[in-house]
């Protein structure tokens, strides 16, 4: 299953790669496989922005915004202008339970 | 607080005192074991089956095996509310007789996340090492950061797990690589950060390999099991918000110049109640189902579309229909738009959705439900006004 075409923001930067394969761990999608002993991507509209690959590349090859997903978060955060944010998490007890 | 009674000449004794380079069982008696946990303050529980003596003190022993308790925990949490307070104590823990080269596996504390962990070890021995994630799963928790490297880091160096083993291998579940940075965990606590497979039962054919995940162990699957199970998560709210949905729609049916008359409000109002209750369905249940053959990759689409694809036909080929073209019109435009809003609430849900692309959804479909809310109320209205022969 894919979703949207050409929206996830991933951005790679293959001047930087040092061919360590933090990436390819990481990734729960199979984005990145190694060629040549460099990470490529494979089908950018596989990746969901978890930001695994990005926080995990000690060279900074990666960049990806990343956040959370819900919808009822994001449209929350549409109507006040802040970051989208679950009602999980925080505080545990008294959370909505969204993701 | 009791003391722990336990013959001098025991060994347990021996292994209570320490200076052994094996951690040992303390003991399987079960008073000895109550008396342990409660110099710990730990509520007695029935998944823990024992208590070990280690560097970093006394660790419970947890069992492998599932009770109708965790069964039944399980079955709470994937239906309620009830999930947000299933949570254990963050810190450490033993499967089986670990020693100082066994292996530390780290999880969340929500309750299942380490159910699940443990059930997995079954005849295994190890560490589990548990942070503190506010009761939450690891892949949410690490996409909030609080299964993160500053976490774990204050783990390691509070429990001194360095003085626990003599490898320096810490095994985390895939999925905490969103909010841990292998990296910066080496450089604050000295340890290796190794991400295993995403899901917990295939730890043992990983650590058989010798730390190697398989790509099928690498990659997250989204089947009808997986999905299923999280839509009474996504029906039981919408239906929680039903019965207000429901009131507006019989005050608008009982709505008469005279007055609310409660019979014109159920005879005139129980076709859109039944359909606005489909229209629920629709986007939290069957949307998930069926997500794979639904057409579009837009949510809100397959929402829309699962939601025409069953509000259609039973407006105009059942009695919920044919009351008036006005109505009959106002629930197709209405019913499928709920649909899509609720299928679109799923992707929080999902494995592969992004950020980026719920927000351009958002973008265009908000002002998409309102303006359908207003036509509907319109033709609504238009239909009202008829039947009282004012237009």
């Amino acid at each position: 299953m894919k979703y949207l075409k050409n929206v996830a923001t991933l951005a790679y930067d293959p001047g930087r790669c040092t061919g360590c394969g933090r990436c390819t761990e990481v990734c729960p999608h199979a984005v990145f496989e190694m060629q040549y002993g460099k990470a490529h991507i494979t089908d950018k509209d596989l990746c969901m922005e978890c930001g695994a690959c990005a926080l995990n590349c000690e060279f900074g090859a990666i960049t990806v915004g990343s956040g959370v997903g819900c919808a009822s978060a994001i449209i929350r955060s549409m109507l006040t202008g802040g970051e989208p944010t679950c009602g999980c998490g925080g505080n545990a007890g008294t959370s909505t339970g969204c993701c | 607080m009791k003391k722990l009674e336990l013959q001098p000449s025991s060994p347990e004794t021996q292994a209570f005192r320490g200076g052994q380079k094996h951690a040992g069982v303390l003991s399987q008696n079960p008073k000895a074991v109550m008396n342990a946990l409660s110099s710990f303050s730990h509520q007695q529980q029935p998944w823990i089956s024992g208590v070990l003596n280690t560097a970093c003190g006394l660790v419970p022993v947890v069992s492998t095996e599932w009770s109708s308790a965790e069964r039944r925990g399980r079955l709470r949490s994937r239906i309620s509310a009830f999930r947000d307070r299933y949570a254990v104590r963050p810190g450490l823990y033993a499967v089986g007789a670990p020693d100082s080269s066994s292996d530390i596996f780290v999880s969340a504390n929500y309750k299942l996340s380490f159910d699940i962990l443990r059930r997995s070890l079954a005849g295994m021995t190890g560490w589990i090492l548990v942070l503190d994630t506010k009761g939450i799963n690891v892949w949410c928790a690490a996409g909030k950061g609080t299964f993160g490297t500053a976490e774990l880091a204050k783990r390691v160096l509070g429990l001194n797990i360095a003085g626990l083993v003599t490898h320096s291998r810490l095994i985390l579940p895939q999925l905490g690589a969103t909010g841990v940075n292998a990296a910066e965990v080496r450089k604050k606590t000295g340890f290796t950060v190794r991400f295993g497979p995403v899901n917990a039962k295939d730890i043992p054919a990983y650590v058989r390999a010798g730390y190697r995940a398989t790509p099928a162990m690498r990659t997250i699957r989204f089947t009808l099991a997986d999905r299923l199970v999280l839509t009474p998560m996504e029906v039981n709210p919408a239906l929680r918000r039903f019965p207000l949905a429901a009131l507006v729609i019989l005050a608008i049916f009982g709505l008469q110049p005279s007055g609310i008359i409660f019979k014109n409000a159920w005879t005139g109002g129980w076709p859109f109640l039944v359909l606005c209750l489909t229209g629920l369905l629709a986007g939290t249940l069957v949307t998930p189902a069926f997500l794979p053959v639904i057409p579009f990759r837009s949510f809100a689409l397959k929402g829309l579309a699962a939601g025409a694809a069953v509000i259609a036909p039973l407006v105009l080929m059942t009695p919920l229909g044919g009351a008036s073209p006005l109505l009959d019109a106002a629930a197709i435009v209405l019913f499928p738009l709920v649909a899509s809003y609720l299928a679109l609430q799923f992707t929080g849900s999902t494995t592969f959705t992004t950020i980026s692309g719920v927000k351009k959804e958002l973008k265009f479909w908000l002002p998409v439900y309102i303006a359908g809310i207003a036509v509907s109320l319109v033709l609504i209205i238009i239909h009202k006004l008829e039947s009282w022969g004012l237009a």
